[in-house]
């Protein structure tokens, strides 16, 4: 699937569009260009004919040439266009700005309006307004910019109170500027694409409507010409031939449709917008990658990950970009395994790939996944669904968005119980209360809460339970208790043990928090950009990291620093995946850093049994860190 | 859940005033006066006169208005100024085919627009961008077009349909659907493509949700996480498009009652306001904030319905 033609097909769908509004500035500034008939010339002659070499796209009843009819009418079309236009985006803007800087009262005013507004027949009011002052465009339009500009507010408003929950909106509050200097500078134009959308909407829905209007017969009074009075012109005669409705027809649709790719354009640009598919069937491609080393010893790992490699499309250009490179680990049934490292180091994506579900739309690259025997980068669809849940379980980070929202929380832990072990809805039920006891939830109304009206600790626990129905072997927890206060945290990090004991689960615990995986953890992963940097026993770790990144890491840890001393911060940025160096990751952050280091890939070396480290001074490193 | 509906239907009758008063006001300001409109032009001016007084038009606007305002409350919307009809019986009587033909209309856009909007999210790839161009389209030929078209088509070309009528259901269900066909065909589609664009939106944005992520990762099938799941929490923002559409098929309505000749609001207030018959415009009016109200209520207890976080508050 290539990227590349659609866009192109877009960019001269835009093209198109843009061409067929200037023709039509064209019709209204120099009509004469495009025709060189008068509308009013009847010749009864030469009525109702079809194209013709005389009269290109026919003519009507009275054998007016309905070219020139299409061109003259134009101007009221655009003129009608523009008043709503206008009207509708300075009241919408102004009013949407308004409510959703200052909220409060205004807010609350505003809002009435605008639902005072959506009630409005429009249609309805327009017809009135019509009829009040017949015959003119420019009254009926305003009062239809009015009514539009209700949807405006909204949008707009919307907008700016996510807008005035940003940082720099603060910022510049700080700095001080006034609120009108603020929405000026700061909120206006960054909700100028928005504005733009909704405007072309708001232009092809006047069109429309315009149209409808001097169908009815509320439009310029006839002879003049307009798209709409053509139309019922067409009607009239419609038993003896179709033809005069396809012109105003085609004009209006293709009107409507140039404002509408164009306001779909301004959005792409704005917004970068076409989603792929989230659920997307699983991806054929991955049977092509080539096997990883061959691993028949007759280890105990419950997981053994060799070589996982995985790539993300890149969000403008679609191509895929690595961004985890030969992650290597393994856990043992019953450990719990800190996978550790700072935001965008590849730890959570290395954890969903486990699980086959690579985030953003990316894909496992190479490598292996071995779970009880079964290589999961190659696992088919049935294989799958023994796995997940049942196998392996999920906990997320956010667990107040973990569940269906919709549904009870009882009702969703029966359910998983009943697709993992088949059993009838009764004991699902009871099953489901012995889940939530097991996660320390023994108040039986929890089950009948819906997810929202759990606190965040709870919903964790609920969260928890959910991933336990199926029994699996293994949990992946993926920063399970960085949305929570420290004392729910330390209870939920205390029953993960316990859980893990009892069952003897082995879980894998995704974290940045070294004072979780303190608490927590048998062994750990350290990931930088991309690659394991260091695998070794917590003990290790916090005695005598041998990665210069883990040090580092260990030193920035806030609850290790020491009072009344800065907390040391690990200088420089890590790389973001695409601009890798070749050698050594770490290379420009690091003190102790050699021409060597930088000339080629660094391997992971033993430097004791089973713990090993990415960094060629990892012999020196040995003596150089005091043992305390 | 009470409370929601309460404080709508509480909000819905300054909405009310609100709208018949700016109706009232801009009907008054109609250039030309309506005694001259009905005597005729060669009429004397103590004719005039008498019939201003007769239909109180000599009084002040606000009064004018507070008199409507406590007629209307009773139940008597006045009489048609032109036909003399009462404009409650008459507009009553009108009330079936616009309610017909949105309600199908609809229940129509409802189906195929979330039919296609759902597997275009689900499926992605072709389909859909095959939405997105068909919404477009979709928005692009006016209904009132399509109508002329079908009635071309399928009326005057192969009389399949009937180009014009209306046939009570009580009298005969199927007819009534026979000559509502086309009609339908005419308002379904803008309203279907919105409703696609918007499920598929909706969808999309479920899709991206993080408890779908745990429930594909903890073995939940793809099927039932889309049947059972996302297509119930993504319905909130479609329910409210419909909402939002049914709205606009009654502005759709009186240009495609004008085409297909249907005895419905839309015409009625069409004619009326051609011909500045007041009090039948006024209770067009009326009714047709009345039906945006019902729509919007009918919104809020669906959403209840499918939303705890609505139903608890």
């Amino acid at each position: 699937m290539t990227r590349a033609p659609r866009q192109l097909a877009r960019t001269s769908l835009t093209v198109l569009a843009t061409l067929w509004l200037g023709v039509l500035a064209v019709a209204v500034l120099a009509p004469g260009l495009l025709t060189g008939r008068d509308p009013l010339e009847q010749d009864l002659t030469a009525s109702l004919q079809t194209a013709t070499g005389e009269h290109l796209l026919g003519t009507d009843r009275l054998g007016r040439d309905l070219l020139s009819r299409l061109v003259h009418g134009t101007g009221t079309v655009l003129w009608g266009v523009a008043v709503a236009v206008v009207v509708a985006v300075v009241l919408g803007t102004v009013l949407g700005l308004i409510a959703g800087y200052f909220g409060g009262l205004l807010d609350a005013a505003v809002m009435r309006l605008s639902d005072l507004l959506f009630a409005v027949p429009g249609i309805i009011l327009l017809l009135v307004v019509a009829s009040t002052f017949p015959n003119d465009v420019t009254i009926a339009m305003t009062a239809f910019g009015v009514i539009m500009a209700s949807g405006l507010i909204r949008v707009v408003r919307g907008a700016t109170r996510s807008l005035r929950a940003e940082q720099f909106i603060a910022a510049a509050k700080v700095a001080g500027l006034s609120d009108a200097q603020i929405l000026w500078r700061h909120a206006l134009p960054r909700l100028l694409g928005l504005v733009i959308v909704q405007a072309s909407l708001i232009a092809a829905v006047t069109v429309v409507t315009q149209a409808g209007l001097a169908f009815l017969g509320f439009g310029p009074p006839p002879p003049a010409p307009t798209w709409g009075g053509l139309m019922d012109e067409g009607r009239a005669v419609m038993a003896q031939s179709a033809w005069p409705l396809l012109p105003p027809g085609a004009a209006v649709a293709l009107t409507v449709l140039a404002f509408l790719l164009i306001g779909d354009a301004v959005r792409d640009r704005t917004t970068g917008a076409w989603s792929t598919s989230k659920l997307a069937r699983p991806n054929r491609r991955r049977s092509r990658i080539a096997s990883g080393e061959a691993d028949v010893s007759a280890s105990p790992a419950v997981l053994k990950v060799r070589g996982l490699s995985a790539a993300i499309p890149d969000r403008v250009t679609f191509a895929p970009r690595t961004v985890v490179t030969d992650a290597s680990f393994e856990i043992d049934p019953g450990e719990i395994v800190g996978l550790v490292g700072e935001s965008g180091s590849g730890k959570t994506v290395t954890a969903l790939s486990v699980l086959g579900l690579t985030p953003g739309g990316g894909t496992v690259t190479g490598g292996s996944c071995m779970f009880e025997g079964l290589d999961l980068v190659r696992a088919t669809a049935r294989q799958w669904r023994d796995v997940r849940g049942r196998g392996i379980g999920y906990v997320a980070q956010d667990s107040a968005l973990s569940l269906d929202p919709s549904l009870r929380v009882g009702a969703q832990l029966a359910a998983a119980v009943r697709r993992h072990t088949g059993v009838n809805r009764r004991v699902a039920r009871s099953r489901a209360a012995e889940l939530l006891a097991a996660v320390e939830l023994t108040d039986p109304a929890v089950a009948r809460r819906y997810p929202h009206q759990l606190s965040g600790g709870m919903a964790q626990r609920a969260a928890i339970a959910y991933a336990l129905a199926g029994s699996p072997r293994l949990l992946i927890a993926d920063e399970p208790t960085t949305a929570l206060d420290m004392t729910v945290q330390a209870s939920i990090l205390a029953l993960l043990r316990r859980l893990s004991r009892d069952r003897s689960m082995a879980v894998l615990l995704v974290t940045h928090d070294l004072g979780v995986v303190a608490q927590l953890c048998d062994r750990v992963v350290v990931m930088y950009a991309g690659q394991v940097v260091e695998r070794c026993t917590t003990d290790e770790l916090f005695t005598g990291p041998r990665h210069p990144y883990s040090a580092a890491l260990l030193a920035a840890d806030p609850s290790r620093a020491r009072f009344g001393q800065p907390l040391p911060v690990i200088a420089g940025t890590a790389p973001v995946p695409g601009a890798w160096p070749r050698g050594c990751r770490m290379a420009d952050r690091c003190s102790l850093v050699t021409d060597q280091c930088r000339a080629a890939e660094v391997p992971l070396l033993e430097y004791a049994h089973g713990s090993v480290a990415r960094c060629i001074r990892v012999a020196e490193r040995q003596d150089a860190v005091p043992v305390s | 859940m009470t409370r929601l509906v309460l404080r709508r239907l509480a909000w819905s009758v300054p909405m009310l005033l609100v709208i018949t008063l700016l109706s009232f006001v801009l009907v008054s300001l109609i250039p030309g006066d309506t005694a001259r409109a009905i005597l005729g032009p060669s009429a004397a001016p103590e004719q005039i006169d008498a019939v201003r007084a007769q239909l109180g038009l000599d009084q002040p606007l606000l009064q004018q208005y507070l008199s409507w305002l406590g007629r209307a409350i009773r139940g008597d919307l006045g009489s048609s100024l032109l036909t003399g009809v009462d404009v409650s019986q008459l507009v009553n009587a009108r009330l079936a085919p616009t309610l017909s033909l949105i309600t199908l209309a609809t229940l129509s856009a409802g189906v195929i627009g979330v039919t296609l909007g759902v597997q275009s999210a689900v499926r992605g790839g072709r389909l859909g961008r095959l939405v997105d161009l068909a919404s477009m389209s979709g928005l692009a030929v006016p209904g009132f077009a399509l109508a002329l078209l079908l009635v071309a088509v399928f009326a005057v070309r192969w009389p399949l349909f009937p180009a014009t009528g209306y046939v009570d259901f009580a009298s005969s269900p199927g007819q009534w659907l026979h000559a509502l066909v086309l009609p339908v065909a005419a308002a379904c589609p803008g309203a279907a493509t919105a409703v696609a664009k918007q499920a598929r939106d909706a969808t999309l944005d479920v899709l991206d949700r993080e408890f779908v992520r745990v429930m594909q990762a903890n073995g939940v099938p793809r099927r039932t996480i889309i049947y059972r799941h996302v297509l119930r929490n993504a319905a909130g923002p479609v329910v409210s498009l419909l909402g939002v559409v049914s709205a606009s098929l009654l502005g759709a309505a009186v240009l495609i009652e004008n085409v297909f000749a249907l005895p419905g609001l839309g015409s009625a207030a069409a004619v009326a306001a051609s011909q500045h018959d007041l009090p039948v415009l006024q209770g067009a009016v009326v009714y047709f904030t009345l039906i945006v109200i019902v729509i919007g209520l009918l919104v809020d207890l669906v959403q209840a319905w499918l939303d705890p976080k609505v139903r608890l508050r």
